[in-house]
Formats: C-alpha cells, sequence, structure tokens
C-alpha cells in the first residue's frame, strides 16, 4: 500500500531532544544528540545494533534518565517530572517493544483492557468493551480476542502490542525494530498498518528500524545514528546518496546490490 | 574494597527505595482488589497441598521421634502438651515459612524476572500503570495474608499428624488429645504463631518481589532470580526466628 502525503507542519514540534547525552559505564551511547518529531511526522531513526536507537525511545518515554541534556515531549521536559506527571505523560506516548511485551498470564482481551481500566476508571463495562473491540478491528484482529498471547504469531502479536498502545488514543507512537524477526508479507502488513495509524490516529511517530524496506515504506523523515551522533538526515534517497562507509554496506545488504 | 561498600550501599538504597514504594502504593487508592484475591489463590490455595503433606509428616515424625525420650521418665501422657507447644510455638510456622520460601519465592521471584526479561514490566511503566501497585503490593499483601492462613492450617494439620503418631500406641482418642491440646496452648503462644507467620509471610513476598524485580536481563536472570528468592527468603526467615524468639523471651 502506498503511503499517503501528509502535509507536515515543521513549525509544531511534539518531541525534542536537546543535546542528550547517555553512558552506561564507560560506553557513551548517545553524545550531545539533538533531534525533533514534528506533528503528525513518521520519524525512522535508523542505525547499526547496539547505536542507541532503543535507548533513545527509552529516554523519550522516561524509561531511562540521560547524563545531560533535556528531552521535551508535548510542553514537558520528561527527566524533570515527579512520577505522577510523568504517568500522565505516558498515557499519551504509545510504546510498541521489539518483542511486543505482551502480558502472557491474560488473555488478549485482558492485555487491552488493562491499560484502559487502570486509566480511565469512569469507563463503564460496555464502553470498555466498545474500545477494545474498535481497537482490535483496527488492527484486523477480532477473532484473537479471547486467545493468549502464547497461541498467536509474531506478527499478531505486534499488532495486538500496537492495538494495546493505541487503546490510550496516544499521539505519540513510538516503535522499536516493528518489523525484526517477521517473514516479508507480514513486515508489509506492519509497515501498512504504522501508516494506517498514522493516518487514522493522527500520531507522531518515531520508528526505530534497520530494515530499509520499513524505513523506505513509512517514514517521512529519516535520521541515522552513527557513533552516537545523528550525522545523517533526510529522505531515504538524501541519506543513502553518500560514500560514507558506515552508511553504504546499509543499503547495499538491504537491497542485495 | 571501596567500590564494594558503594556497591552495599547502593543495594541498600534500592532496598529503602522499594520498601517506600511498596508501602505508598500498599496504602493509597486505587486498590488491586481482584489481583489480591488472585494472588491469594495462587499462594495460598495452591500451596495446600504440598503443604498438607509436610504439615502431617512434621506432626508424625516430631511425636515418634519424642516418644522415647518421654518414655524413658514414663510421661508418654504429655505427648499431646508436648507437641502441641512445639508445633504452635515454633514448628507450624517454621515449616510453613520454608515451604513457602521454596514453592511461592522461587514462583514470585521467576514471574518478575521473567517479565523483566520481556519487558512486561516496562510495558505497564509505558502504558502509565504503575508495576509497583499491581505486581509488588498485591504479591506481597498476599504473601502476608496467605502464611498466617497456612500456618494456623499446618498446625491443625500437624497435630493430626501426631494423634495418629500416638493412636498408633496408645489407646486414646482424638477428643482426648485435643482437649489436652487445648489445655496446653495459651494466648500467648497463639500470639507467637500469629506473628512469626506474619513477618516471614511478608519478608517472603518482599525479598522475592525484589530480586525478580530487579533481576538481570536474559533466561539465566531468569534462574537465577527464582534461587536468589529462595535462598534469600530462607535466610532471612531464620536471621527473623533468632530475632524473634529473643524477643519473645524478654516479653515473657
Amino acid at each position: 500500500m502506498e503511503k499517503k502525503n501528509i502535509q507536515i507542519d515543521y513549525n509544531d514540534i511534539v518531541i525534542h531532544v536537546d543535546n542528550v547525552s547517555k553512558s552506561f559505564g564507560d560506553l557513551h551511547v548517545l553524545r550531545d544528540v539533538d533531534l525533533k518529531l514534528y506533528n503528525e511526522e513518521n520519524l525512522v531513526v535508523l542505525g547499526r545494533s547496539g547505536t542507541g536507537k532503543s535507548v533513545l525511545i527509552k529516554l523519550i518515554s522516561g524509561l531511562l534518565r540521560p547524563d545531560k541534556g533535556n528531552v521535551n515531549v508535548l510542553g514537558e521536559v520528561v527527566n524533570e517530572l515527579d512520577e505522577r506527571d510523568l504517568r500522565a505523560l505516558r498515557q499519551r506516548i504509545g510504546f510498541s517493544f521489539q518483542n511486543s511485551a505482551l502480558y502472557d498470564s491474560m488473555t488478549v482481551r485482558e492485555n487491552l483492557e488493562f491499560p484502559l481500566v487502570r486509566n480511565k476508571r469512569n469507563l463503564t463495562r460496555a464502553e470498555i468493551n466498545k474500545e477494545v473491540e474498535e481497537v482490535l478491528e483496527g488492527v484486523g484482529l477480532s477473532q484473537a480476542i479471547n486467545q493468549m498471547p502464547s497461541e498467536l504469531s509474531g506478527g499478531q502479536r505486534k499488532r495486538i502490542g500496537i492495538a494495546r498502545t493505541l487503546i490510550l488514543r496516544p499521539d505519540i507512537m513510538l516503535y522499536d525494530e516493528p518489523t525484526a524477526g517477521l517473514d516479508p508479507i507480514t513486515c508489509l502488513d506492519i509497515n501498512t498498518l504504522i501508516n494506517e495509524v498514522q493516518e487514522r490516529y493522527k500520531t507522531s511517530s518515531i520508528i526505530i528500524t534497520h530494515d530499509l524496506a520499513c524505513a523506505k515504506m513509512v517514514g517521512d523523515r529519516m535520521v541515522m545514528l552513527l557513533d552516537g551522533k545523528f550525522e545523517r538526515q533526510g529522505t531515504f534517497e538524501e541519506i543513502f546518496d553518500t560514500d560514507d562507509e558506515r552508511v553504504r554496506p546499509f543499503y547495499d545488504y538491504n537491497f542485495i546490490v | 574494597m571501596g567500590s564494594k561498600i558503594e556497591k552495599l550501599l547502593i543495594e541498600f538504597a534500592k532496598l529503602h527505595r522499594f520498601m517506600m514504594s511498596f508501602l505508598r502504593e500498599a496504602v493509597s487508592p486505587p486498590y488491586e482488589f481482584k489481583e489480591i484475591i488472585r494472588q491469594c489463590y495462587e499462594i495460598g490455595w495452591r500451596s495446600f497441598p504440598l503443604i498438607s503433606l509436610t504439615g502431617f509428616i512434621v506432626g508424625f515424625v516430631f511425636t515418634k521421634q519424642s516418644r522415647p525420650s518421654l518414655e524413658e521418665f514414663g510421661a508418654t501422657s504429655w505427648l499431646p502438651s508436648l507437641i502441641s507447644i512445639a508445633i504452635v510455638r515454633a514448628l507450624a510456622p517454621l515449616v510453613t515459612a520454608l515451604i513457602a520460601s521454596g514453592k511461592v519465592g522461587s514462583q514470585i521471584g521467576a514471574e518478575l524476572s521473567s517479565m523483566n526479561v520481556t519487558e512486561q514490566i516496562d510495558a505497564m511503566e509505558v502504558s502509565g500503570t504503575n508495576p509497583t501497585k499491581f505486581l509488588i503490593s498485591t504479591r506481597i499483601i498476599a504473601t502476608t495474608t496467605m502464611i498466617p492462613v497456612l500456618c494456623f492450617y499446618v498446625a491443625g494439620i500437624g497435630l493430626l499428624g501426631g494423634y495418629l503418631s500416638i493412636a498408633s500406641k496408645d489407646d486414646l482418642s482424638i477428643l482426648a488429645f485435643f482437649t489436652q491440646v487445648f489445655e496446653s496452648i495459651a494466648a500467648k503462644d497463639i500470639f507467637a504463631m500469629v506473628l512469626r507467620a506474619v513477618v516471614f509471610g511478608f519478608t517472603i513476598g518482599f525479598a522475592s518481589c525484589y530480586v525478580g524485580y530487579y533481576s538481570s536481563k536474559g533466561t539465566e536472570g531468569v534462574g537465577k532470580a527464582a534461587n536468589k528468592a529462595v535462598v534469600s527468603s530462607m535466610f532471612l526467615v531464620f536471621i527473623e526466628e533468632l530475632l524473634i524468639v529473643q524477643l519473645l523471651a524478654i516479653i515473657g
């Protein structure tokens, strides 16, 4: 499915990673990185494994704190928020994990209800059911409502993981390696779903990946993490229009040149 | 040496933060009643078969082993009094705690650790849900309430085992046995049993949750967490037993 052209307002910033550094012991993962995400934009973050892509979205969601700099999300400085305010902000951020992170002791219905009943306590049973069914229909898995996560395929688990984040109607979506470990056809389905989410829910998204087909299909803009910094930014063509030895193999491997 | 002290201090700080976080979430609404009941079922009801067998065997064997000593003095008629005091004051809470450390402690440690490894705890965090309230408070509340219940049950089943051991040799009715048992047990013995059971229950829940929640990543971390949960729970139970014995001796 072709990605629809979405008009992005480049004055409307929803995330600003401002001069952030993060280290783990002697390992300097991010060095003074600066990144902006604009409203309703799909931003792809490319980079080799272990370059700090997942650390970046964990900083944005407040799972990690930066050593230096600030992370601004929807007008709030994430690293300065107390627990209560951070929890309120997180309701506006959807996080799709690489391994889906479904609660394996709960059915699909219970997985989807979990964030809903705990964040919107005034909902009636009928309203909860309606929300769950609606969001499941949105990811095309209505029939899986009573299944356990262990009974689902990798692609289905990804979809349910995305549905669980969408149930709170977030403004921002963070996708951590959405197509990792999936076959090409399921990858296409997931990429299409990411685009559908952007159109239907008007979300702004950061997609972490090293799958260039995914990047090309879903990204409005791309950045590439190299040695702890965003060295390259632009469209897919702009990123790979280079002879940089750290960048070319990415393209060559993905497109088997 | 300096880094070891630093590590120890960091560990104490983490323990303190974990405890404060538990206390805050345990008393503040909204409450996770449904999950507490589910945990009580998992921890309490599902431990009944193992606890029943262990409690019965402990009562039976303890009585059998005590008989020869009393026989030397021709005091076998004191057996019901002796075993009732021993079971209620010490054996029931200790046996329950040790069995629960193995069964419940390893279960909690492995479960939380595997949730940690598969990022399920992070998923709760980022969805605006408090994992301490849902995962930790519920389990600690369940162990603190269910271990005393199991302890009463172990005392009952242990006494039954003791009776069957006596009845296999002597002509003693069950009514006469339990009359002698209740005449021997004072209110302070029941208090000592409940105190131990509550303290042990809290300790098993807290230690197991702590090691599971802060386990290292990877499948190896799950095994280590389960093992550490059992070892630390048992170790702490014995230390607490020592302290409670001293405390009760002072109180009288």
